[in-house]
Formats: structure tokens, C-alpha cells, sequence
């Protein structure tokens, strides 16, 4: 049974569209993350999820149920906000018995949760406190306690770990993770952050301009990118493209003016090959130098125009086809501005894109 | 102040006494008489009887103090008929004070509450229009709401004026008050929403307990606005129940008798005493207030 | 319960509109309703009650051919000028002068801007009382021996403005001033770090760099200033009471006391109507600058 179901959801503000008939089914304990640049509706669309916007057109279903008007607090649904939200007023006490007592649950029940999740979060020692005298990152656990004691199936997250820094964030990562699946409730989940996303999500939803692009298992999003602005979005750094022809005869070709790849053995999808302008794109990571290059791999010699090194690898800055190039070297790979290299890659497991869509081909 | 010593500018002058602190000084000095000496003059004023001030010098201190005039201004001196001095107006302003605070404060935080959180179509449009409203010359709805508290059987009655007060103090206090809910983060009302708590449930439980000094803040500025009225007592109210200010400018600008000037000084020193007495105690938060209302208005 | 229909758009946030009533009944009645009625009534010839007999511009005509309008309109308008220009220059100077990281700055603020908290009907009989020629000011100055000084501006109908003026800037001087504080400390300090790097005098930084910067305040204070010179009324109605004779008169006592002592409600209606027309002139290119402005710079 899906857990949470969207109907060709669509928000207007007088005439400007700001989702555009999307439609998702999530899974009973899936953890779904919706990426994207700021601004590309995933807040918005998480918002309506929680009844806390009014959506123009479609439907929304919660464990089942059609939940497209009901109150935010009767969809059965847990929010963990990116500011935290906590009631300043209250202590961490009163902020998790804040709901339960509005839904007039039974005392003996109230203590009997909060301790629960005390216990799970490990807050037990901060329930007495005030919002203030709690460090950020206690703060969050403290929101996503509230979230919690409410028992429900469904948790929205919207962007909770953004205001952390970045060491606190990468742990309260890992135990949200644990949490997860400790819990296996359903968890969606909205980030800027494509290290959160690929770590976390069991799929990803990229959103631009009010529309999910793909969606897909991290791995999916990576490697068979559905468009030209996932390709691009997803990786750091980016993806290298070329500019030029896809030809498809005896052998399949893709030309640039200077390069000619075979790419015969490329998985095409739909239509299979046929003769267009399109790009080929090519991940940093896909690139491999010196003797590990094997046969059938495409291979021409570089130099190198700059080095960066962070440490585990380095990144190396070149120019191929009159295109700037870069790609991943080991960390302990010494070369320097200049340095003569042979590098190669397989074309036929890149991604090409057709040059008008920006579709995959 | 490390920036500052950046550019060094000359060696830095260690004394107190150099010719740009004189004429710094000098000149705030010579300020602050001007501000100050009129509040001085008055408080000698009223402490000395009818022939000292006949004969004296206005700035020159009491010869002999006396507080006659000040049991003549609050308990026997006249207005037309009633001698009974300030205290009846004192009383009034404070039985109009009152209600008139609680009711304009409590209507404006709603408003200002539902008009950040609970937008509704047109919500915006009556907002606007309210806050124009501030900028009308209160000439011309006088007489339409005379004809309308008539109508409520409320003309000259102490509710009728509760009730002016209230409707020309909602442009500023809304204001006041959607500017301070508007900055309270909106995901906590959300949160708020998410558990359950409806329209009164988060004004009384989240946004109230958060907003204490905003609402004093508002009262500072309604206690002084409404004490300090004066046209809407003198139309909307009758002599009877006139407020202080309506009745100190009978007894000081009577026609009638001799001008006692200390009397009409310890009366006009009563009547500002509220409001200068809130103003010293309150300071940064009178400030803000006024500050918080002009600045956004 | 939940529920999967679309509810009634009358029906949602029904809470907030039920709260909201006290406002819109406001802005309906009495802010919009109210004043039309009057801006319709000024076209009537209402004199003890109104009644709707429309005579044109009659009112008006009569208005501004009567002496006693004209010399509240001159008035109006040098104090208007005055108060205007002087409150800018005292509050600005005087906010400067507070900026320099002076001692006793809070003890200054304090008596620059009490007069602020008392009432007009006080202000004004206080500065009637300095200004008193047999007792006051003047009677001081010439018992120091200069007998020939004179400065009665209450009992002189020439300049019987300017006394008001005296109590007026007196009174809202500090609020202006405590505005203009607030716009130069919200300056960034680097601004007057820069300036000291390229070694521009001190007054030419406040009167190029930092008076620009502070337009936003400026047009504040000016709003505030002109609404509130339209509405003079207490101040006049304590200090002068209009006199001598009718010199200090103002269009807003000219309103009440049409209304109130004449019983020529068509002349108060008409009167008021102007009023509303000047602050209509005032406010016009303020909202247009504030919301105009906006919907450019997004």
C-alpha cells in the first residue's frame, strides 16, 4: 500500500503556476527526498502535503485516506522544520506535549511517550529547559521529538539539518539514518544538499520550476540522469559535456568537431540510436589515467592546466576537444601544471542528451 | 571601536577639554535648557503664591514655597459651574483611560495576528485602507460619528468615547502589531498548525506569551495618546464627564475671575503628570514605541 | 474529521474573519463610510442638521471668500513651511550631535523628547505662560534693563504664528530627532571608516554621503510632520484660542467650530473636505514613491 499518494497536485497564485500537476507514489517506509535549487517548490510542495497551503488542483492521500482538505493536524503527519520552530515559551517538555494535549490525548499516554522518545533521542536530561539554553543541534532533536511523540506514519522534513554546521550536520545525518530505520516510518524529506540526498533517500525527486524532473534511486539520478539539467545539477563537481553529433549507421558515432567517440555499445532508451545534434556528458569519476585504462576505452593524451587537491582525491583541470575537462585523480597522484597524462573513458556508458529536448536519448 | 584606529589621526586628544568637546557640549548644553526650562518654570511657578509672581522674575525660584495652588488646581477651582477642581476630570480620564486601552490593544494584536498568519482574500486591501485611514483629518468623520453614536445611544457617554478611541488607535497598533508578528518566524506557526492548535489556540498559547513587550510597548503609546486627547473628549463627551485635558484648558483659559497663574500651572503640571511620569519610567521602551510606530508607518 | 470535499471558501479561516470584524467594520464605516458622507454633505446646504439639498459648489465658493478661511489657510501654511523645515534641521543636527559617542547621551535623549509625551492643550498653556508679555520672557528681559525689548508674540497678530510655531517645535522637535538617531546609527560604520581613508571632511560626509543615505527616514519624518501640521487644532485651541482676533486661526478649528458653535454644518463639511484634500496632495506622491518604488525594484 502506498503510504503517501499525490494527484496531479497543482498550486497557482493568480495566475503565476507554481506546481504544475505533479504526481508521486511513496512507498510505506520509503524516505523520499525532494532535491532541488532554492526556489524550485520543493518547500511549497511539502507545505501542501501538510495541509498547510491550500493546493488549487488534485489530490492527496495519507495512509490511504484523502486528505487533500483535511487540517494539517488530522492528516496524521509529523514536520521537522529547518529553524527548528520550537515554542519559545514552553520547555522541551511543554514543546512535546504541545500536540498531544490539543488532541486531548490521555495523560498517562502523554508521560508514557515523551519518555519514549526522550529516551530514543536522548533528551531525557533537557525536558525542563527552555529552547534558549539548548545548542543547535539539541534543538533539532528536540523538533524531531515532536515530530515523533505524535506517533504518526508519515514525516515531513524541511530541511532540518541546514542551519547545523557542517560536522554536527554529517552526525545528526547518520542518526536520522538509524532513526529511519529503527522507525520505518515513511520520511519525506526536502534538501538543497545532494550529499543528504544521495546518503539518505532510498529515491530522489529533483524539482525545477514547480515540476519533478526524475525521480529515481540515487544511484538512478547519478549514472542514468533523465535530462540534461539532472546531469548537471546532480555531482560535484559537474559532469563534462561535449557539443555535437550523434550518427548512427553501421557503428554509432558521436562527433565533436575535433573528437569522434564510438559509442555503439550505449544503453539508448526509447527511440534507440538516431542521427541528432545532441551532447555527451561524462562524469569526472567515470575518467581513469595511465595503465588502469582498459581496451576498449576511449584514450587520448592530456595536459594538465591546474590541480586541485582535496586530500582523499584530486581534481584535475584540463582541456579535451577544446571543451574544459576535468576529472577525479587518487589523492597521492602526484602531477602538477603541465604534467603530460593519458587518460580514458568509456563513451559508451556516458549519458547523452538530445541538443534540442535536453532529453536523454 | 578597533576601527577607529586605523587611521590614526593625529595624536588622540586625552582631555575632555578640547575646542571640539566645548563647542559640542556648549551647544547641547544650551539645547537641553531650551527643552528643560519650560518644565522649570512651571514647577517654580506653581509653588509660589499670586503676589510673588505679580512682582517677580518668572525663572527665579520660590521665595516661599507654598502648595496652595496645587490643592486649589486637583480639589476647588473652576470650571463654569463645577468647583470641584481637576480631580473629577482625573477620575474620567481614567475611567476612559481604561477601558479604552484594553479594548484597542486587544482588537488591534488580533488583528494584526490574523493579517500575518491567516490571510484572507482582501485581508490586504482592508489593511491598506486602515493604515490611510490614519492619515484622515479627524474633521471629516467627526460629525458622521456623532450622528452614528447618537443613533447607538451613545453620544456623550463615557463608551461612545471608549469607542472613538478604539477605532482611530487601530491603524497604529495593527501596524505596531503585524510588523511584530511578521517577524516571528512563520514555521512556528506552522509547527503550531501541525499540532493541532486552531485560530485562538496559537494566538493565546504561541503568538501572546511572546509578544509581552510589544503589548508594552502599545499601551505606552495608548495611555499617552488617550490621556493627551483632546478633541474627541470635548465632542464626544459632556461636562460632566469631561477628561482632564478638556477641563484644564477650562480652568486655565476661563474668561471668568482673576488668571491665578500658580493654580493654572499646578493644573497644567497634574494634567502632564501621567504621561511624563510613564515617559521616565518606561524610557528605551517609549522610545521604541514611537520609534517602532513612525519608522514602518 | 477529515474530510476529502472542498470546503467552503466563505467558510475557511472563518476564526480570522470572525476576528477581523471589529477592522473591517472600521475601515467600512468610519474610515470609507464617514468620509464620504461628509465629502457628499459638503455639497448640500446643511446648516443646523445635515440634509441632502445639493447647492454645487456653493460651500466652497463661500469658503474661500470668507477672511476668517483665507487667514487659517495663510496660517496653516507658514506654520506648515516652519514647523516642516525646522523640525528636519533641529532633529537632524540635534541626532547628529547625539551620534558623536557623547556622555550623558540617554540623559540628553530623555529631555530633548519628553515635551514629546505631554499633551498640545499642555504644551500650549505652558508657552502661554512663558510668552505672557506682562510676566514672562519679555517682562524678564526688561527688568535686566533693556526696557525697550519687545517679544509678545501672543498679543501681536503678526507674528502670533511663530509663537505657536515656539510650542510646536518644542513639543515634536524630539520625536524627529529620535527618528533621525535611529536612521544614522543604522548607518554601517564602514561607510564612515571609508570616508575618513579618503579624508572627506566630516560635515561634507554627513551632507553627501550620509543625508542620502538616509532618504528613507527623511520621507518618514516628513509624513509625519505634514500630517500632523494638518491636524492643529489643540495646540491653537489652548495657546491662543485663534487670537488676537482671528490671527491665529487654523482650518481645523474653522471645521469644529463651523460644526459645533455655528451651526453652519455645510461650511465644516466643505472645510473638511479641504483638509482632506491637502493631506490627499501630501499623501499621493508618498504612496506612490513607497509602493511605486517597490514594484520597480522587484
Amino acid at each position: 500500500m502506498s503510504s503517501v499518494l499525490i494527484k496531479d497536485l497543482t498550486l497557482k497564485y493568480d495566475h503565476l503556476t507554481i506546481l504544475d500537476k505533479l504526481n508521486m507514489d511513496i512507498a510505506e517506509g520509503e524516505f523520499l527526498v525532494l532535491l532541488g535549487a532554492s526556489g524550485c517548490g520543493k518547500s511549497t510542495l511539502l507545505n501542501c502535503i501538510a495541509g498547510l497551503l491550500d493546493i488549487s488542483e488534485g489530490e492527496i492521500h495519507i495512509n490511504g485516506e484523502n486528505v487533500t482538505w483535511a487540517e494539517p493536524s488530522e492528516r496524521g503527519i509529523g514536520m521537522v522544520f529547518q529553524s527548528y520552530a520550537l515554542y519559545p515559551q514552553m520547555t522541551v517538555e511543554g514543546n512535546l506535549t504541545f500536540g498531544l494535549k490539543n488532541a486531548k490525548v490521555p495523560k498517562q499516554e502523554i508521560v508514557k511517550r515523551v519518555a519514549k522518545v526522550a529516551e530514543i533521542l536522548q533528551i531525557e536530561s533537557l525536558l525542563k529547559r527552555k529552547p534558549a539554553a539548548l545548542s543547535g543541534g539539541q534543538r533539532q532533536r528536540v523538533a524531531i521529538g515532536r515530530a515523533l511523540v505524535r506517533e504518526v506514519k508519515v514525516f515531513l522534513f524541511d530541511e532540518p539539518l541546514s542551519n547545523l554546521d557542517a560536522k554536527l550536520r554529517a552526525d545528526l545525518r547518520i542518526e536520522l539514518k538509524l532513526l529511519h530505520k529503527r522507525l520505518k516510518s515513511t520520511i519525506i524529506y526536502v534538501t538543497h544538499d545532494q550529499v543528504e540526498a544521495m546518503t539518505l533517500a532510498d529515491r530522489i525527486a529533483v524539482m525545477k520550476n514547480g515540476v519533478v524532473q526524475q525521480l529515481d534511486t540515487p544511484n538512478g539520478i547519478f549514472h542514468r540522469p533523465i535530462n540534461r539539467f539532472v546531469a548537471d545539477f546532480i555531482g560535484s563537481p559537474s559532469m563534462n559535456f561535449f557539443e555535437g553529433e550523434l550518427v548512427a549507421g553501421d557503428s554509432i558515432t558521436f562527433s565533436t568537431k575535433d573528437l569522434v567517440f564510438n559509442v555503439s555499445n550505449y544503453e539508448f532508451i526509447n527511440t534507440g540510436a538516431v542521427s541528432c545534434k545532441a551532447s555527451l556528458g561524462i562524469r569526472p569519476e567515470a575518467v581513469l589515467t595511465g595503465e588502469h585504462i582498459p581496451e576498449n576505452f576511449f584514450r587520448c593524451e592530456i595536459s594538465v592546466e591546474l590541480v586541485e587537491p582535496m586530500g582523499s582525491d584530486t581534481l584535475v583541470w584540463t582541456k579535451l576537444g577544446g571543451e574544459n575537462f576535468r576529472f577525479r585523480m587518487d589523492g597521492k597522484a602526484s602531477v602538477k601544471t603541465g604534467d603530460k597524462l593519458t587518460i580514458g573513458f568509456d563513451p559508451s556508458s556516458s549519458s547523452m542528451f538530445n541538443a534540442e529536448t535536453e532529453d536523454r536519448i | 571601536m578597533v576601527n577607529n584606529h586605523i587611521v590614526p589621526n593625529g595624536p588622540k586628544p586625552k582631555s575632555i577639554f578640547t575646542a571640539r568637546n566645548i563647542m559640542l557640549y556648549g551647544t547641547l548644553f544650551v539645547v537641553a535648557i531650551y527643552y528643560i526650562l519650560p518644565l522649570y518654570v512651571m514647577i517654580v511657578t506653581s509653588l509660589k503664591g499670586m503676589p510673588e509672581i505679580r512682582l517677580g522674575n518668572i525663572f527665579a525660584p520660590p521665595l516661599e514655597v507654598t502648595f496652595q495652588p496645587w490643592v486649589k488646581a486637583w480639589s476647588t477651582a473652576c470650571t463654569g459651574l463645577n468647583c470641584d477642581g481637576l480631580s473629577r476630570g482625573f477620575w474620567n480620564s481614567v475611567q476612559i483611560l481604561i477601558p479604552s486601552v484594553v479594548l484597542s490593544i486587544i482588537i488591534a494584536s488580533v488583528n494584526g495576528y490574523a493579517l500575518v498568519n491567516w490571510k484572507f482574500k482582501g485581508s490586504e486591501v482592508f489593511f491598506a485602507v486602515l493604515l490611510f485611514g490614519a492619515f484622515i483629518p479627524y474633521q471629516v468623520m467627526i460629525y458622521p460619528i456623532v450622528i452614528l453614536l447618537r443613533e447607538m445611544g451613545l453620544m456623550g457617554s463615557l463608551w461612545g468615547l471608549v469607542l472613538v478611541h478604539t477605532v482611530f488607535g487601530m491603524p497604529i497598533l495593527t501596524l505596531l502589531f503585524r510588523n511584530y508578528f511578521s517577524s516571528v518566524p512563520e514555521e512556528l506557526f506552522k509547527a503550531a498548525r501541525i499540532d493541532g492548535a486552531g485560530f485562538w489556540g496559537i494566538y493565546f498559547r504561541i503568538m501572546l506569551p511572546m509578544a509581552v513587550p510589544i503589548f508594552v510597548v502599545a499601551m505606552i503609546l495608548q495611555v499617552t495618546g488617550i490621556w493627551n486627547d483632546f478633541l474627541f473628549g470635548v465632542i464626544y463627551t459632556k461636562p460632566d464627564i469631561y477628561p482632564m485635558t478638556v477641563q484644564l484648558n477650562n480652568i486655565v483659559n476661563s474668561v471668568q475671575g482673576v488668571k491665578e497663574y500658580n493654580v493654572n500651572m499646578a493644573a497644567t503640571l497634574l494634567t502632564g503628570l501621567v504621561p511624563l511620569v510613564l515617559y521616565f519610567v518606561s524610557g528605551k521602551l517609549f522610545v521604541r514605541g514611537i520609534a517602532a510606530g513612525a519608522v514602518k508607518g | 474529521m477529515a474530510q476529502s470535499m472542498r470546503p467552503n471558501t466563505l467558510l475557511r479561516n472563518l476564526n480570522a474573519k470572525i476576528a477581523a470584524m471589529p477592522m473591517i467594520i472600521t475601515v467600512l464605516v468610519i474610515f470609507v463610510g464617514c468620509t464620504i458622507w461628509t465629502v457628499v454633505h459638503s455639497f448640500t446646504k446643511s446648516r443646523m442638521l445635515p440634509k441632502l439639498e445639493f447647492i454645487g459648489f456653493d460651500q466652497y465658493e463661500r469658503l474661500w471668500g470668507t477672511s476668517r478661511w483665507l487667514i487659517s489657510i495663510e496660517n496653516l501654511f507658514i506654520y506648515g513651511i516652519c514647523s516642516l523645515v525646522l523640525s528636519l534641521v533641529i532633529g537632524f543636527v540635534l541626532a547628529a550631535l547625539l551620534d558623536q559617542k557623547i556622555r550623558f547621551e540617554n540623559t540628553l535623549r530623555s529631555i530633548i523628547l519628553f515635551p514629546f509625551a505631554l499633551s498640545f492643550v499642555v504644551t500650549g498653556l505652558i508657552w502661554q505662560w512663558i510668552l505672557n508679555p506682562d510676566l514672562g520672557i519679555q517682562s524678564v528681559v526688561r527688568d535686566l534693563g533693556w526696557t525697550s525689548f519687545a517679544f509678545d508674540p501672543l498679543y501681536n497678530p503678526d507674528i502670533v504664528i511663530y509663537g505657536v510655531l515656539i510650542a510646536g517645535i518644542w513639543q515634536g522637535s524630539g520625536l524627529i530627532m529620535v527618528l533621525m538617531l535611529a536612521g544614522l546609527r543604522g548607518i554601517d560604520e564602514d561607510i564612515w571608516n571609508a570616508s575618513r581613508i579618503d579624508g572627506i571632511p566630516k560635515w561634507k560626509t554627513y551632507l553627501f554621503i550620509v543625508i542620502p543615505m538616509m532618504k528613507p527616514v527623511f520621507v518618514t519624518a516628513i509624513v509625519l510632520i505634514t500630517s500632523g501640521i494638518v491636524k492643529v487644532y489643540d495646540l491653537i485651541v489652548a495657546q491662543t484660542n485663534g487670537g488676537p482676533g482671528i490671527a491665529s486661526e487654523v482650518p481645523a478649528k474653522y471645521v469644529m467650530d463651523s460644526m459645533f458653535l455655528k451651526q453652519n454644518l455645510g461650511q465644516g463639511f466643505a472645510a473638511s473636505t479641504m483638509m482632506l484634500l491637502c493631506v490627499l496632495i501630501i499623501l499621493i506622491p508618498y504612496a506612490y514613491l513607497e509602493f511605486g518604488g517597490k514594484r520597480n525594484g522587484k
